[in-house]
């Protein structure tokens, strides 16, 4: 009857959304409120609570993790990790997904509408951390009754809060599985994502932020941005196999300006398609979260110091072609883990595919990740 | 116990029946993690490897171990001092860069290690060298001089003398002929592998 009644819980299920009142304190010293989450869940909460899994995602991903997104009709993005038989299970978890705060599809973020003055917020949203984020999806899990999760589980920025969680959260995780991540962004990682905010902010129809007015967005910078990110996300070999430098529906070069090239072709596809689906001004957010991220930097420089408190199981899993983040990385946050005695696992992949490896066809991933969850319940 | 314990090779079936029951242990070489899941399942210790080949990793993170790809000679010195009951190195001390480094951080991070290792001055080995003249291709070490990944021949004798040089203690010591146990009479002679538990 307990299972039936849970079963029937508005709370939970796809496409799901709540206000709840917050105040969440943010990184910044600001407060918001409310607080306005999407998400989904599937399966069924054990009796005693004990198999929730919450999946974060990316910087332009969303809470479809399993189902179909409803503006461009594509299956959920980890379908592979994430279904009946696969290692993360309906039939066995909970499972939750939910959007990020800042970003734009559903929870709130700069096209939410401003309390204060009845207005989008735009750039008056407050600025935010992956931290922040964090703390999002505990109010959320409040909000949802789980007081402990079985696993938190994320790639790259998915992974960053996936590593967060135990540290601001250490008795309400038991697993924390970091994949394609780090522990902070590094340079490198900050110059391509200020290349892709410029990009926007350059783009005239940006106009500070305050394009919700007419809805005329700066595609063609969110487009740029995204062409750049892009490149970032794939390895030169992959590109190359994929396109090597074959023209694009054409016999000779143009000597001209148009798309000649296959992968420039493919770069402007990404580019338009992504627009149609993201906010530019959350991808100024998001991206800027990311770049505030330094879990040393917030424990006093010393990475192990996070995770002192947590008795958290850690599996770590980086890709050989990885360049975004790469493995060198997850090797810094192991060594912490280890510095700090936490039960650790980590392993480097290999994958043609670069850092999008962990969303693409990754078999021994997947192997690697059921065996960890699965030794969580010995 | 006894059944799962004999499915482990000889070295690890001594180093498994010497281990205290719920002990913390980290296995450095630890392969597809046989031995680290054989002591969680028969002694519940607190298991943990680190290996250096990314399938043997998985395959040991999939059987739900806690494992870490990574490398003895140069990610030791990122364990603290004193966190496990035993540091264990089996078959691995010959592949390693400077084997006695290696040796001193297992004593600094566990209390007690055990080492083993196949002994090269083994009879069958000298006679190969002695009347073939070519280096010993045998069962235990069937690679050749050129495909071997024992970069650091050692006999039973140099192990002692290094123990002795640097001031361990040898609390027990095992030697295998085969899958059986064999005397610390002439050893160096006749035992394949030796297994060594150290002290700092």
């Amino acid at each position: 009857m307990a299972r039936a009644a849970r079963d029937m819980d508005q709370r939970f299920g796809t496409g799901r959304r709540v206000v709840l009142d917050g105040p969440l304190r943010l990184d910044s010293g600001a407060a918001l409120s409310p607080v306005e989450i999407a998400y989904e869940t599937y399966g069924s909460l054990a009796e005693d609570g004990s198999n929730a899994i919450l999946i974060c995602h990316a910087l332009t991903g969303d809470q479809y993790v399993a189902s179909t997104h409803p503006v461009t009709g594509k299956p959920g993005w980890w379908t592979r990790l994430v279904g009946q038989g696969l290692p993360i299970d309906p039939a066995r978890h909970f499972i939750i997904c939910a959007n990020v705060l800042g970003s734009c599809m559903g929870t709130s973020g700069p096209a939410s509408i401003d309390p204060a003055t009845a207005e989008p917020y735009a750039m008056h949203f407050p600025v935010i951390t992956i931290a922040d984020m964090v703390r999002a999806q505990a109010l959320l899990l409040d909000h949802l009754g789980i007081e402990r999760l079985f696993a938190v589980i994320g790639g790259s920025m998915g992974g960053m809060q996936a590593l967060t969680w135990p540290t601001i959260f250490p008795t309400r995780v038991e697993a924390a599985i970091v994949i394609a991540s780090t522990a902070r962004h590094s340079a490198q990682n900050i110059a391509f994502h200020e290349v892709g905010r410029q990009a926007i902010m350059a783009d005239p129809k940006w106009r500070g932020g305050a394009y919700y007015v007419d809805g005329d967005a700066p595609a063609a910078g969110l487009a740029v941005a995204r062409m750049a990110a892009h490149i970032t996300y794939l390895s030169e070999a992959g590109l190359t196999e994929k396109f090597g430098r074959r023209l694009q529906q054409r016999d000779a070069k143009t000597f001209g300006f148009d798309a000649d090239f296959q992968v420039e072709s493919y770069l402007r596809h990404q580019g338009i398609s992504f627009v149609e689906r993201f906010d530019a001004n959350s991808y100024l957010y998001i991206t800027r979260a990311m770049d505030y991220y330094d879990i040393a930097d917030d424990h006093g420089g010393a990475l192990a110091a996070a995770f002192a408190a947590t008795r958290a199981r850690f599996c770590l899993v980086s890709f050989d072609t990885d360049w975004l983040y790469p493995t060198a990385e997850s090797r810094i946050i192991v060594h912490a883990l280890n510095a700090a005695g936490r039960e650790a696992s980590f392993v480097e992949l290999k994958s043609p595919f670069g850092h999008d490896s962990f969303l693409l066809d990754a078999p021994e991933m997947n192997r690697v990740i059921d065996g960890f969850l699965r030794a969580g319940r010995r | 116990m006894s059944d799962q314990g004999s499915a482990l090779r000889p070295d690890l079936g001594v180093i498994a029946r010497n281990i205290a029951t719920g002990a913390r242990v980290l296995d450095v070489g630890c392969g597809d993690g046989s031995l680290l899941a054989a002591l969680r399942d028969l002694k519940g210790v607190d298991a943990r490897g680190l290996e250096l080949n990314a399938e043997n990793v998985a395959a040991a993170v999939a059987r739900g171990l806690s494992v870490v790809q990574g490398d003895a000679d140069t990610d030791l010195a990122y364990y603290p001092g004193g966190s496990f009951d035993y540091a264990i190195l089996s078959q691995t001390l010959q592949t390693t860069r400077r084997p006695d480094q290696v040796v001193e951080a297992l004593l600094r991070i566990g209390a007690r290690a055990f080492v083993s290792f196949p002994n090269f001055a083994h009879w069958r080995g000298r006679m190969a060298l002695l009347f073939g003249g070519r280096m010993p291709v045998t069962r235990l070490l069937p690679e050749r001089w050129y495909d071997t990944p024992n970069i650091h021949h050692l006999t039973i004798d140099d192990f002692r003398a290094l123990v002795k040089e640097r001031g361990w203690h040898i609390e027990n010591q095992w030697f295998l002929k085969g899958d059986r146990e064999t005397g610390d009479a002439n050893a160096n002679l006749f035992a394949e592998h030796a297994v060594f538990l150290l002290k700092a």
